[in-house]
């Protein structure tokens, strides 16, 4: 192997799928060969016969779809308000200097520790679980929005000015295209988050959803639902990860190399 | 009628880490005739790209004016066009955009601005290229496009800078050409900031040289070699004449410049 040299993209996809199939090749020797104790790790089959049961009798279908509209609903609140925000930080020097030390504290705060008190306030409703969300990735996007716009390039900038563009012009004809591949990839990122924070709300004072399912499963022992339930979680990432870089290259085709 | 006077700009840099202030330009002055083709020719680091920005309204001198037909220059405008040396289309945008950029912000009708956009496109030997993105074209064809993009804005007059600086020597040649040839079918003013003596000559009728940091004009050569210019001309006596001059007197800067430390 020699640093650097790109590999063919049948040759990717195989080595990409290989490493799939060394991983559940591993957890079968482990689980069927007796290595590992049954009440601790379900096999690939139990966990599969697991998520089935899941479907089809206890109605799985509806708590992932809970789920996902949680992580949607709460990942879009926090966009439609951070996008803009971000926005007029990146291109406005006074509205940076008055939030971006408030949002850089917020940003540290950790919003898996605001559960109990968006219990007290919000109940244990929806209402609760969009905060969490919210709260985990609103500063975020906020401060990475502003350092995206922030950072145009100042040649482009200047020579929008001698084309006679106006200061709103700067902002819309400049600043907003040249930004906007770089934030639909910082907000395909953030998803990502959404998904850890939205487990994270169910796994507490929830009646519903994937997290409610394997706090479940959790007393009554049941790996195999736990481990269904988390694959399921991956599976929904990769097609939301997969669709949004599909939508990115789509709307952005002047920005791939 | 004189167009563009430059009156005793000077521009000086703060010192960084509390070092000392730079003199990046002392009192400086020129005055820029209509329809004049003006090279400014300098060793790197001279101040010519500092004193083409304030004449563009993108720096400001920190004594001194710039007017333009009369009228003091206070900020960028579309009455000075301006090529960098950097690649600065839009890349979001398409070629076509890219030179409809100036008439769609001032509201042009789209019509219009399409037959400027063929016009200038066409000049610049682009046509046929109106839907690419600049990232599918050479560094030739995207400062071209940057020229087309410039001057169909109709400025007053035309500012570039270094504009072919990063283009192979062959490709500059053939742009010097292109360049000249558009100047004289348009007489277009145009200022040019140049560190290369050849591509001075060749197209001005006035080059201007700069002394070593602190900028200032030293010399003020007219070409007389009649228009329309070959590239042949390269080669003539007389070209040759202006270029041992000028060689001599840009020599003496870069040895200067040489022997400065470097400048942040």
């Amino acid at each position: 192997m020699k640093p650097l040299v790109p590999v063919s993209r049948a040759r990717k996809i195989a080595l990409g799928i290989a490493f799939f199939v060394v991983f559940v090749v591993a957890w079968s020797i482990a689980t069927f060969g007796g290595f590992v104790s049954r009440t601790f790790l379900a096999d690939p089959l139990t966990m599969l016969a697991e998520g089935w049961t899941l479907f089809a009798q206890y109605g799985f279908a509806k708590d992932v779809a809970v789920t996902v509209w949680r992580v949607l609903g709460g990942f879009v609140l926090a966009a439609a308000i951070g996008v803009p925000l971000g926005i007029a930080m990146g291109a406005y020097k006074p509205i940076e200097a008055f939030f971006e030390p408030f949002v850089s504290f917020a940003r540290y705060l950790p919003a898996s520790a605001f559960i109990p008190l968006l219990i007290l306030w919000a109940g244990i409703g929806e209402t609760q679980k969009l905060l969490v969300i919210f709260i985990g990735v609103f500063f975020q996007i906020v401060l990475m929005v502003a350092v995206i716009v922030g950072s145009t390039r100042r040649d482009l900038v200047e020579a929008a000015y001698t084309l006679g563009a106006t200061a709103s012009g700067i902002v819309r004809r400049v600043l907003l295209p040249s930004a906007a591949p770089q934030i639909a990839e910082t907000l395909r990122m953030v998803l990502g988050w959404a998904w850890t924070y939205v487990i994270v709300a169910e796994l507490i004072g929830a009646s519903s959803g994937i997290g409610h399912m394997i706090t479940d499963s959790q007393a009554l022992l049941n790996t195999g639902q736990i481990i269904f339930g988390i694959i399921v979680i991956g599976v929904i990432g990769l097609i939301s990860d997969f669709a949004f870089k599909w939508s990115n290259q789509r709307m952005f085709p002047w920005s791939l190399a | 009628m004189s167009k563009l006077v430059i009156e005793n700009v000077t521009r000086t840099f703060p010192g960084v880490h509390g070092g000392a202030p730079t003199d990046a330009l002392v009192p400086t002055s020129l005055t820029v005739a209509d329809n004049d083709f003006i090279t400014i020719l300098g060793p790197s680091g001279c101040g010519k790209s500092t004193l083409l920005r304030i004449i563009a309204g993108l720096d400001v001198p920190t004594s001194g004016r710039v007017l333009l037909d009369g009228v003091p220059v206070t900020g960028p405008s579309v009455d000075r066009g301006m090529v960098f040396q950097s690649y600065t289309l839009f890349p979001w945008l398409t070629i076509r955009e890219n030179v409809c950029f100036g008439l769609r912000e001032r509201g042009m009708p789209p019509a219009r601005q399409q037959e400027i956009a063929r016009h200038w496109l066409d000049k610049v030997g682009l046509t046929g290229f109106e839907r690419h993105y600049p990232k599918m074209l050479s560094g030739g064809m995207q400062q071209r496009t940057a020229i087309a993009r410039a001057l169909a804005n109709d400025p007053k007059i035309l500012l570039l800078d270094e504009p072919f600086g990063a283009l192979d020597n062959q490709t500059r040649s053939l742009m010097q050409e292109l360049l000249l040839s558009i100047w004289e079918s348009d007489r277009k003013t145009v200022l040019f900031v140049t560190h290369d003596i050849e591509e001075a000559i060749f197209m001005a009728s006035r080059v201007v040289v700069m002394s070593a940091r602190p900028g200032r004009f030293k010399a003020d050569v007219a070409v007389t070699i009649p228009h329309p210019r070959e590239y042949t001309v390269k080669t003539t006596p007389e070209f040759s004449a202006l270029k041992a001059q000028l060689t001599e007197q840009i020599r003496v800067e870069a040895i200067k410049v040489a022997a400065m430390p470097a400048q942040p």
